[in-house]
Order: C-alpha cells, then sequence, then structure tokens
C-alpha cells in the first residue's frame, strides 16, 4: 500500500488531501503514477506546475517509487 | 546550535537574535519576512494570507537546509521559524537568523536560507481578498533564479 498526499492546489483539484491504494500493475516511476492519475485528474498532465516528494524528500518524475511508503503531490512551494 | 521551528505562534524575532548573540560569538545576521499588503505602493485589497505545509516534511526540509549552512559556512547557531495558518498584512511569516565569528559567514548564510527556503520548503501561500477571492500564489522564476545560485 502506498500513502498519496495532496496539497495546495492538487488537493482542490483532486478533492481529498490524502489516499491509500496499492500501486496499479506497470507502475515504476513517479511519471508512470502522474500518468495514470492524470486518466481521473487533468492537473497531473501539467508537470511545469507539478512538484513531488517521495518518502518526504522532494523528487523528480524518473524516481522509482517501488515500495515506497509515501508519494506526495504539490504545485511549486510558495513560502518565506 | 540549530532550532527549527513551524508553528501557527508569533515569534519575537528580537528574542531569537538575541539568544544567537548571547554567547558573544561576534556577528548575528537575520532576515524577517512580512506579510505585504501592498503592491507597488498600493493596497491591492489583501485581507490575510494563510500558509499549508507538510506537516510530516517540513521541519525535516528546514533542518536538511540549516545542515548544509552549517557545512559550507562557520556558524555559531541557525535559527529558523515559519509560520503556518491563517496571517495578516503586517505579520512575521518567517524568521532566518544565523550567527558566525564575523559578518561575511553570518551574511551569506542568512542570504542562502531564505532564497533556497523559498523554492525547497513544502509551504503554500493562499491570499485571501476583500471581495471575496480566494487565490493561491504562484511559485516566481525569480526565486528559482536566486536559489540556483547557491548551487
Amino acid at each position: 500500500m502506498v500513502t498519496l498526499l495532496y496539497f495546495a492546489k492538487v488537493r482542490e483539484a483532486v478533492g481529498v488531501g490524502e489516499e491509500r491504494f496499492d500501486l496499479p500493475e506497470g507502475v515504476t516511476t513517479v511519471a508512470d503514477l502522474a500518468d495514470w492519475l492524470a486518466l481521473k485528474h487533468p492537473i497531473f498532465t501539467d508537470r511545469d506546475r507539478l512538484r513531488v516528494a517521495v518518502d518526504q524528500v522532494m523528487a523528480r518524475f524518473d524516481t522509482d517509487i517501488r515500495g515506497v511508503k509515501e508519494v506526495a503531490f504539490f504545485p511549486p512551494v510558495t513560502g518565506g | 546550535m540549530i532550532i527549527v521551528c513551524v508553528s501557527s505562534d508569533p515569534f519575537d524575532a528580537g528574542a531569537e537574535i538575541a539568544a544567537l548573540g548571547r554567547e558573544g560569538i561576534g556577528a548575528v545576521a537575520s532576515f524577517v519576512g512580512i506579510v505585504r499588503g501592498e503592491t507597488d505602493g498600493a493596497w491591492g485589497g489583501l485581507v490575510a494570507l494563510t500558509l499549508e505545509h507538510y506537516p510530516a516534511m517540513t521541519e525535516a526540509a528546514l533542518r536538511a537546509l540549516a545542515d548544509e549552512a552549517v557545512a559550507r559556512w562557520s556558524l555559531g547557531g541557525v535559527t529558523l521559524y515559519h509560520r503556518v495558518g491563517r496571517l495578516v498584512p503586517g505579520d512575521a511569516i518567517v524568521l532566518v537568523a544565523c550567527s558566525s565569528g564575523h559578518r561575511k559567514d553570518a551574511l551569506e548564510a542568512c542570504a542562502f536560507l531564505i532564497d533556497r527556503l523559498k523554492t525547497d520548503a513544502p509551504f503554500w501561500k493562499r491570499e485571501s481578498f476583500a471581495d471575496g477571492r480566494e487565490i493561491w500564489v504562484e511559485a516566481r522564476d525569480a526565486d528559482d533564479t536566486a536559489a540556483a545560485r547557491w548551487g
């Protein structure tokens, strides 16, 4: 099971802040997961406006997510 | 010593800076970010700013930045304080403070920390306007450029 977290505009687009499920077959990278999520939520197609953290560390779209516990998607950060 | 705090409570910048200088180290540099009520000198209708964050990751991300600063510069201490929740114009959002034996290390580390905090720490700002509009703040290319100069 993997926990997916969504923040800010991404959370609003998905409608929930957290989901848990088994990764679909063939999904091995962040990019695969984003493509799969994009089937339901168009916001995942706009990669320029999408950032990701894997197990609470900033990651990239080619990061391998097999066996990870938590993947978070969010817009570019705007703190400070 | 590294102090990292993420809280909805206000901070006392003067007390934090005094604490860093207490050991007679020589220099303390600091940056305080304030909620901006004006754009180009005119009130744009902003009534509040709400800071969302990624609780499980935020403090670790700030600590990683502080660790990197301590590795790059000769520092006595680093204090990072970031507010979350609802703030109004004039409220302090963020405090970065560094102490060192001489000004150069403290000043450079302080600039590094605020530049990189803006691109590496998981916070998002939503603006609330007097006419009821709610708008997520867009990341600025200038922030990426500022962060990139530190390598």
